[in-house]
């Protein structure tokens, strides 16, 4: 095959080249030309395109979220923040967990099972590269109207996928979320989490440091999947034909990457591993150019050593496939052939294809011809824009059209009704129908998962350390007011990982938006990013590393602006982890924080009156922070037979869920205005059960974390009554909550 | 008392059947997949997962894994064995056990907490439980509808084969809602539940399971 040298493209510096295809603009095109002082070749080119990608280049975002780092609170758990392929914190006792989430939106629309799947592969990927061992995976999924008919396509892929992925990896389910809006349609939302745990000194680089050392591509077979990915499909908005673009989504084999985890760790056991990096967005040329970049700076790379499953491949394709299940490895050569045995007892391919070089260039040959000769930071740091942002006149008459309006239930009847349907809905109904596809057991370390607050997963069998993981987004809130309801998101994934007894550590996140060509998209951002900086030194828990998913929108709609935050928790001893279920025994049910009446963005505004106006709730993060030490200690002094935040749908749900889940019924005097106890979504809240001969040191552990509370009834009894306003048989609450989302999906 | 757990490629819970085996006072041993050797152990447990990523067939590769040349005829010569979900479907496709597992009737992956009745207490690996009693142990699988056909199935009935049952919901159309069944002998047993992920309430739904692990530990001298 000819290709395109560099010798040609000096012999030919006009020739005409489709970097409007690629997804460049003139002017990004004009800066390769400045760069290279020559037009780019063929090869150059396509790894431009995508290593400058939305996607891989974080283009539009990085001027924002560079308060990330800065604000973030000094935190001595911290190893490895921002900037690597995910955070790393250190737990104690040896141990540190790297997590991190990441979307995979566009192609679970395009081809759901395939897309849903190798979202996940690729999460593991990033989590296995920093030197970890996978332990668990979640999934934050947002669809259309659940009744819409592309819902059901589009979702039974994306959780067969998960399933298929995660099932066959043997990394457990443990949690996530599941909502449904109409700014979803035609543009899911799929973000999954993935959380590793290792030991101190197991940490590994992405780069390639050490003139001399051999680059090692191991893994599957590279093939034309994923051509383009980050730059056709993660980083421009649809419109036309979507079947036109599954060519650029990949296909994955968990097989092979429950090996290439297995190999991986026994080369990192082995010390075997100088660097490694993961190929995901923009395959060889991420990998090849991030490597080179982080490390001594350069590297040569003969392209045509690389395996192919498909031999009509050239320069071009090689770099730009997202083929799944491979890494790159830098290696010194005297340990190439241990490194390879042990690639083949796993059975998994693996090819010397160049070496790290102290030349400052990244060179690569095509049989014995250079294809790319290019800085690598040219293509690894890539440009920067500073978007026009600008506050949408809307917003204000949106702010003003507030929930107080709506005709609101005012007897017995009526707020039995309304909770019924809250519970009912297909947002806030029993979830089983999506986790009983996922495998939440393998490793035997699950302690809680869905449908508990947060999952909790024990890292160590004879200390009982284990660590906890939320994650939380709520489109509506934010699109009242995306500082705030970034907030109320970080708050909620905080808080949820508090009410399992552990105490939270960290943040990442997984910001969802609209295009960044948008003034009114990069304004909702701006304001998200600030919210979240602010929020989290507030709350003294870093962000470690995440995630920004932009043009998601067809045609002109974008979607609600739904950053999902993922909060990572250290619980001191798993033994003592509180479950959101209630226990026969007569436990004293204490509600704590405070309840004002906030109903805009409210799931009861929502599913009621599909209303959506008004002020999110105010979120108070000083009293985020006192109930979780408050639930902290309860749970560690084992004071607590239960606990539930509460969120969507208030204390009603809450109450709802957690006599559900523990299969035991309660009874209740509500404080205050019925229908504002009940269905309020004021932050810094949840109810606990006390267990019985506590009551006391409780209120004096309360009193003195400095958080409100009140006995507003006890735990008991086969139904959920509400004296002096309704009871609800829980087989009547089961009825209405399990039989939504079969009744939709089958 | 040596209990061997074998790593194919892609099995998943073994490390949570070698815990089992720990929990119940053994020696859980590392037996993998491309050894012609059963290392002296004591008995067998062919654990959950995807062998060779379910390609083909579940089961259908690692039943020609070098480490079962040497487990098939020590199988037949009276070694306890214990297949779970995948481990059932190899030792199916070794013909080891009779039947086989067929895609759920859902057509789904099905994760879910199930009441079992124990119906054969004579196995190697049931002596520990009472005839006809319940317990709960999870399932999670998508291809875990036993069959078989209608002569070998009346067989099973009549031999007292049919080692466990699921006693409420038939959750993927298994025959005569067989859970797991044992060969003529009772050394070998298969079933698609998962026991190792009932040894703890803290980590599963009971600690009903363990008994499969105990009842082996107690029979074989140790």
């Amino acid at each position: 095959m000819t290709a395109d040298t560099v010798a040609r493209a000096m012999a030919t510096p006009s020739m005409p080249q489709p970097f409007a295809e690629l997804g460049l603009t003139a002017d990004e095109y004009d800066r390769i030309l400045h760069t290279l002082g020559r037009r780019p070749t063929s090869a150059e080119l396509a790894l431009y395109s995508v290593m400058w990608s939305e996607h891989c280049s974080y283009k539009s975002s990085k001027v924002h979220l560079g308060q990330l780092a800065p604000a973030a609170p000094a935190s001595a758990a911290l190893l490895a923040g921002i900037g690597h392929n995910a955070g790393v914190v250190d737990i104690g006792q040896g141990y540190a967990v790297t997590f991190k989430i990441e979307s995979h939106n566009h192609p679970s629309y395009v081809e759901p099972h395939q897309g849903a799947a190798t979202g996940v592969g690729g999460i593991v990927r990033d989590i296995l590269a920093m030197g970890a061992r996978p332990v668990a995976v979640m999934d934050a999924l947002r669809f259309g109207p659940a009744s819409a008919p592309d819902t059901g396509r589009v979702l039974p892929g994306v959780v067969s996928g998960i399933s298929f992925y995660g099932n066959c990896l043997g990394l457990p389910n443990i949690g996530g979320e599941l909502d449904f809006d109409p700014c979803y349609a035609g543009n899911p939302l799929v973000n999954a989490l993935c959380v590793g745990v290792m030991r101190h000194g197991d940490l590994q680089v992405a780069a390639a440091s050490g003139p001399g050392n051999k680059v090692i591509l191991f893994g599957s077979a590279t093939g034309p999947d994923g051509v383009g990915g980050a730059s056709v499909l993660a980083s421009a908005a649809f419109g036309g034909s979507v079947g036109a673009k599954r060519p650029s989504v990949q296909v994955g084999d968990p097989f092979l990457e429950k090996l290439l985890v297995e190999c991986c760790l026994e080369l990192f056991a082995g010390g075997l591993v100088v660097g490694i990096q993961d190929l995901g967005a923009a395959g060889v040329a991420c990998a090849t150019t991030e490597l080179a970049a982080g490390g001594t700076g350069g590297m040569r790379i003969q392209l045509d050593a690389v395996p192919l499953r498909d031999p009509s491949l050239g320069p071009p394709e090689i770099l730009m496939s997202e083929s799944q299940e491979r890494m790159m490895a830098v290696v010194e050569p005297g340990r190439v052939a241990e490194f390879l045995a042990v690639c083949a007892k796993w059975d998994v391919r693996a090819a010397v294809i160049g070496e790290v070089t102290d030349t400052g260039r990244l060179v690569m040959t095509w049989h014995d011809e250079v294809v790319v000769d290019i800085p690598p930071g040219s293509a690894a740091d890539g440009p920067v824009y500073h978007r026009p942002l600008a506050r949408p006149a809307a917003q204000d008459a949106l702010a003003a059209a507030g929930p107080s309006a709506l005709p609101r239930p005012a007897d017995g009847p009526g707020l039995r009704a309304d909770l019924l349907a809250l519970i009912g809905s297909p947002g806030l109904a029993d979830k089983s129908w999506v986790t009983d596809q996922y495998d939440r057991y393998v490793r035997g370390d699950t302690v809680l998962a869905m449908p508990e607050d947060g999952g909790l997963v024990r890292v160590d069998e004879a200390t009982g350390l284990g660590i906890a993981l939320a994650t939380d987004g709520n489109g509506r809130y934010c699109r009242l007011d995306p500082y705030l309801g970034t907030q109320l998101a970080l708050s909620e994934a905080y808080r949820n990982v508090a009410v399992t007894g552990a105490h939270p550590l960290a943040v990442t996140n997984c910001l969802n938006f609209g295009s960044p060509e948008d003034p009114a998209v990069m304004w909702q951002f701006a304001e998200a990013v600030r919210g979240l900086a602010d929020g989290c030194a507030a709350l003294g828990v870093p962000v470690t590393g995440g995630n920004v998913s932009f043009y998601n929108q067809t045609g002109i709609s974008a979607v609600h602006p739904t950053p999902v935050i993922g909060v990572l928790g250290v619980h001191d001893d798993v033994r003592r982890r509180l479950s959101t279920g209630f226990r026969a025994g007569d436990d004293d049910l204490v509600l704590l924080g405070r309840t004002e009446a906030e109903f805009g963005g409210s799931a009861w505004a929502h599913v009621r009156h599909g209303h959506l106006g008004g002020r999110p709730p105010a979120p108070d993060l000083a009293a985020e922070q006192r109930l979780a030490g408050l639930l902290a200690a309860a749970a560690a002094a084992g004071l607590l037979a239960a606990a539930h935040d509460l969120s969507d749908g208030g204390l009603a749900v809450a109450l709802a869920e957690s006599c559900l889940r523990g299969g035991t019924g309660c009874r209740v005097r509500l404080p205050g205005d019925p229908f504002t106890a009940l269905f309020s979504e004021s932050a810094a809240r949840a109810i606990v059960a006390v267990r019985p001969g506590s009551e006391a040191a409780f209120a004096e552990l309360r009193i003195a974390h400095g958080v409100p509370g009140e006995t507003i009834g006890h735990t008991g009894g086969d139904a959920l009554a509400v004296e002096g306003w309704f009871t609800i048989p829980l087989a009547e609450l089961a009825a209405a909550h399990t039989a939504a989302l079969p009744a939709l999906f089958g | 008392m040596r209990i061997g757990v074998i790593t194919f490629p892609g099995s998943l819970d073994d490390r949570d059947a070698a815990r089992a085996v720990r929990l119940a006072g053994a020696e859980p041993v590392t037996l993998w997949h491309a050894d012609r050797d059963l290392r002296g152990v004591d008995a067998v447990i062919l654990p959950g997962g995807f062998s060779y990523g379910d390609y083909l067939r579940c089961g259908a590769i690692a039943r020609f894994a070098p480490v079962m040349s040497e487990l098939v005829p020590a199988a037949r010569s009276g070694l306890p064995v214990l297949g779970i979900c995948n481990g059932f479907q190899i030792l199916c496709e070794a013909h080891l056990l009779p039947g086989a597992l067929t895609r759920n009737s859902g057509l789904r992956f099905v994760t879910r907490d199930l009441r079992l009745t124990v119906e054969n207490t004579k196995t190697a690996w049931t002596r520990a439980y009472s005839g006809g009693e319940q317990i709960v142990v999870p399932l999670k699988s998508g291809e875990g509808c036993y069959a078989a056909d209608p002569g070998t199935l009346a067989d099973l009935e009549a031999s007292g084969q049919v080692v466990i049952r699921y006693a409420g919901d038939n959750p993927n159309g298994s025959a005569d809602a067989i859970a797991g069944v044992c060969n003529a002998e009772g050394n070998v047993v298969g079933l698609m539940p998962h026991p190792e992920h009932a040894v703890d309430p803290l980590t599963g739904p009971s600690a009903d399971g363990l008994r499969l692990f105990t009842s082996v530990v107690a029979q074989v001298p140790g």
